[in-house]
């Protein structure tokens, strides 16, 4: 008996699954659908996707599914994967440095938003990808640790080897290619040296962002990389002034993040409504506290005070997605060479 | 013993079982390959850059299959012989714990006692020590390796020490043999039978690991092929050359697990009347000291870590993470593609056990036959070296004509998990299996008892407990597992492992912490559910 009652319970788990996963596709299209592929931290509960959604609903009299994959990269694999039969009418997630590999796929049309408006550093001007959000690459540093953090990036390269940094890996995430391509901009021709010295200060190399930053916050690294944006976090939602930014007087590399409509879409006007709405204030109020990076254009109200602490650049550096693309497997070579050695 | 149709009915299950894993595999690196011609990669293997890779590859997972068969071999032994120690059990359980974590929390706990600011460095800085002690690099590979292999090798070579027949106890103490005697006369003989497999498996699990190398090797210098399969296919989209890279990590494990299964293989025990197991031997004062210093070393090399798990986990408000529809949504998810996986992956084996105890059982087979067996053999273990984003990534583009592939993203992950777990759920039913067939074989047949009945009757009660065993341990594997799941994401299949990494992403550590002491704590409970009845061996003997 005891064997049958965990069978009913497990077919009873089985069937519950079973009902999950079909209620979550979506209902039969009551009106239209504006099928939206972006990264999933974008969808998360705590991210902007369920307040975006609901803002856009109230206006387009359509209905607003996500589908979302682990992050810009996987982001474009998917549409790869999927070509011309893909069932997105916007993408949204891919950021500079994959523009160039997006248009090849020529899966993506001139969006038709008019984006001279924004504001934007780094001068980054596109007719098919339109900008919503931008953050600027940084070192962040645990306070009590670390009282004079570097003030350059050429102090973190020749910085006391004891204090060390964990970066992420250019070979698997996007704030690991970030970081090649700003010791790039510094340093051009000398990079491979730059690097040969940092790695003594690198106590590891993680596939992704989360490792990374998680490594930092449990206290095994002082330093990590991630982005100008992460105090504002910590001081807000954690309410802790602990992590700070390193401000490098030779400048910061910037990710700006991007979204395109798909050529093949049915619903091209409703895409490129979203992409208006995208940097109208309804959208742009909701990224800073959300998806904790910087608007790129006015929000209708002033952003909280946190974001006024941050360190603000005082140069942006910002490569063309095209140099990036042709130069992107030599740098990573080099990058290998130079850290791989004893 | 069986009739001429269970035989049949037997070997085309086994036959079809090795199809069917011979089809998914197969359909998924077929396309992926067309795909790869297709786009014209970058398919050229001879460069520095891979040989490194490889050499890499394989340097680490060799020490890591030496170091953890070599500790497993001392502990399992200390816990077979010392039935009555304090908390046996629980250590046994525990030990099957890691396997169940996604390997980042592993990592995390892992670094909470041996990283910059774990519980070692804290020590040896109370004692004036000024700089840490650093793991990362290959030493830091390595103790992860350990942790997360030792507890799987030392369980399976436990399950083997306890089935050794109670009738040699009772002969090796009549004897008064020494403890020396009883190693290298019963206990090595059992051993060197079950470590080539053992091993094997460690081996493609360790040269198959990505995310402890990277987090914990300290820099590209550790990198091993399943990093460059995985760029090939994420970041460069190169299909081709991620399939020839696939193909390379299974030719040269092939080349080194072929070597292993060159030792010899010791013959099957003699029957036994399934009397309870009672060891006379390591009763000794000074044996049972030594035995219990080393369960207590296992105990804190294996239970601190995870402590530090639960430690990060507490700190955060679990009732309320609980609580949460999504929690809810993603664990139900997670149950179900676990019992399906499982299900799933018990189903397969036990075809494929029971064709191969048939196939073996004949006096001269067939050469087809043999053959037969000697592939299924394969498939079920070198399936480990398949990378699942490469079965996933082919059968998306399977997919792609029938309409959006996410729709079948449920299914393809049973299977894939299904697959993944094949090897670990075979070690576990096989012996089991090949005990209990000895037992009752004859038996069965001298009262006619076949089919159903024989089922019922034998088979059911028999095997029950090794198939609710394999069961849990297919169900904890697939709970931990993201690997697939990455690849299809989409809202509707949230699972528990990629909550998790979902909250590690936006900064939400503490979140991430306690879903991930809550996923612990699932496989701890699967753990418990599937060896319940062990500590009762006695029980056990009585009902036979």
């Amino acid at each position: 008996m005891h064997d049958r009652s965990l069978m009913s319970f497990i077919t009873g788990l089985a069937l519950a699954a079973g009902t999950t996963f079909f209620a979550a596709q979506p209902a039969a299209a009551a009106d239209k659908t504006l099928t939206i592929y972006t990264y999933e931290s974008f969808t998360s509960e705590w991210g902007p996707g369920p307040k975006v959604k609901a803002a856009f609903e109230k206006t387009c009299g359509c209905t607003v599914n996500y589908v979302s994959v682990t992050d810009g990269v996987a982001l474009l694999s998917r549409l790869k994967l999927e070509g011309a039969g893909t069932k997105a009418d916007v993408v949204l997630g891919l950021d500079t440095n994959l523009v160039d590999e997006a248009k090849d796929t020529g899966l993506f049309d001139a969006s038709g938003v008019d984006t001279s408006a924004l504001r934007v550093p780094g001068d980054f001007k596109d007719d098919v990808f339109v900008p919503y959000d931008y953050g600027h690459f940084a070192v962040i540093y645990d306070t009590q640790t670390i009282k004079n953090p570097p003030k350059s990036m050429k102090d973190l390269v020749e910085g006391d080897p004891k204090q060390k940094i964990v970066i992420e890996d250019p070979r698997t995430s996007t704030p690991g290619l970030g970081l090649l391509l700003w010791v790039k901009s510094i340093y051009g021709d000398k990079s491979a040296d730059a690097w040969a010295k940092l790695k003594g200060r690198i106590l590891t190399v993680t596939p992704g962002w989360s490792e990374a930053y998680d490594l930092f916050t449990k206290g095994e690294a002082p330093m990590v990389l991630s982005y100008t944006t992460s105090p504002a976090y910590h001081m807000i939602e954690d309410k802790t002034d602990r992590y700070q930014a390193a401000a490098f007087s030779e400048g910061h590399y910037i990710q700006i993040e991007v979204a395109g409509l798909i050529k093949s879409s049915q619903n091209k006007d409703l895409a490129r409504d979203f992409l208006k709405f995208m940097i109208s204030p309804g959208f742009q109020d909701i990224i800073p506290t959300s998806n904790w990076m910087m608007p790129v254009s006015a929000t209708s109200t002033p952003l909280p005070d946190a974001f006024g602490k941050l360190v603000v650049p005082s140069k942006t550096f910002l490569m063309s997605p095209a140099d990036v693309d042709k130069n992107r497997k030599a740098w990573i070579d080099e990058w290998l060479t130079a850290t791989s050695g004893n | 013993m069986l009739t001429a149709s269970e035989r049949r009915r037997a070997i085309s299950g086994g036959a079809l079982s090795l199809a069917g894993i011979a089809l998914f595999v197969g359909i998924a690196v077929v396309i992926l390959l067309a795909a790869g011609i297709e786009s014209g990669g970058d398919t050229t293997l001879a460069d520095p850059y891979l040989l490194r890779v490889l050499r890499f590859t394989l340097l680490q997972a060799t020490l890591s299959t030496l170091l953890s068969v070599a500790l497993a071999m001392p502990i399992a032994r200390a816990l077979a012989r010392q039935p009555r120690f304090p908390g046996r059990l629980w250590l046994i359980r525990l030990m099957a714990v890691p396997m169940g974590l996604p390997v980042l929390i592993g990592a995390l706990g892992l670094l909470g006692i041996w990283g910059q600011r774990g519980l070692l460095n804290q020590a040896l800085a109370a004692l004036g020590l000024s700089e840490p002690v650093s793991i990362y690099g290959l030493t830091g590979i390595l103790l992860a390796h350990v942790f997360f292999n030792m507890p799987l090798a030392c369980r399976l070579m436990l399950a083997g020490l306890e089935r050794v027949p109670a009738e040699y106890w009772l002969v090796a103490g009549g004897l008064g043999m020494k403890s020396g005697s009883v190693f290298r006369f019963i206990e090595w003989p059992v051993l060197r039978g079950l470590i080539p497999g053992i091993a094997g498996l460690i081996f493609m699990l360790c040269a198959t690991s990505f995310t402890l190398i990277l987090t914990l090797g300290g820099g590209p210098a550790a990198t091993t092929l399943e990093v460059a399969i995985y760029q090939a296919l994420r970041f460069d989209f190169d299909p081709g050359r991620a399939v020839m890279l696939s193909l390379l990590q299974i030719g040269v494990t092939l080349v080194i697990l072929a070597a292993m299964t060159l030792f010899p293989s010791p013959d099957d025990h003699g029957l036994t009347s399934g009397r309870p197991l009672r060891r006379i031997d390591g009763q000794m004062r000074g044996a049972r000291w030594a035995d219990a210093a080393l369960l207590l070393a296992a105990t804190l090399f294996i239970g601190l870590p995870l402590a530090s798990v639960i430690l990060a986990g507490l700190e955060a408000n679990l009732f309320k993470l609980a609580g949460q529809a999504i929690f809810l949504q993603a664990a139900v998810t997670s149950l179900a593609i676990a019992l399906a996986a499982g299900l799933l992956a018990v189903a397969i084996s036990f075809a494929i056990i029971h064709a191969r105890s048939v196939i073996s059982a004949e006096r001269k087979s067939a050469l087809g036959l043999r053959g037969l067996a000697a592939a299924l053999t394969g498939a079920s273990s070198l399936i480990l070296l398949v990378p699942p984003i490469v079965l996933a990534t082919g059968w998306f583009l399977a997919l792609r004509p029938f309409g959006d592939p996410s729709r079948f993203a449920a299914i393809l992950i049973v299977v894939i998990n299904a697959l993944m777990s094949l090897p670990f759920v075979i070690r576990v039913l096989e012996p089991a299996y090949a005990v209990h067939r000895r037992r009752t074989a004859r038996l069965a047949a001298s009262l006619g008892l076949r089919g159903i009945s024989r089922l019922r009757l034998i088979d059911w009660p028999g095997l029950r407990k090794p198939l609710f065993t394999a069961l849990s341990f297919a169900m904890a594997l697939s709970l931990g597992d993201l690997g697939a799941v990455a690849l299809f994401g989409s809202s509707s299949l949230m699972t528990l492992p990629w909550l998790v990494y979902s909250k590690l992403g936006s900064y939400r550590t503490n979140d991430a912490d306690g879903y991930a002491l809550i996923l612990g704590m699932i496989c701890f409970l699967l753990t418990i559910a599937g060896t319940a009845g062990q500590g009762t061996r006695d029980d056990e003997g009585r009902q036979k």
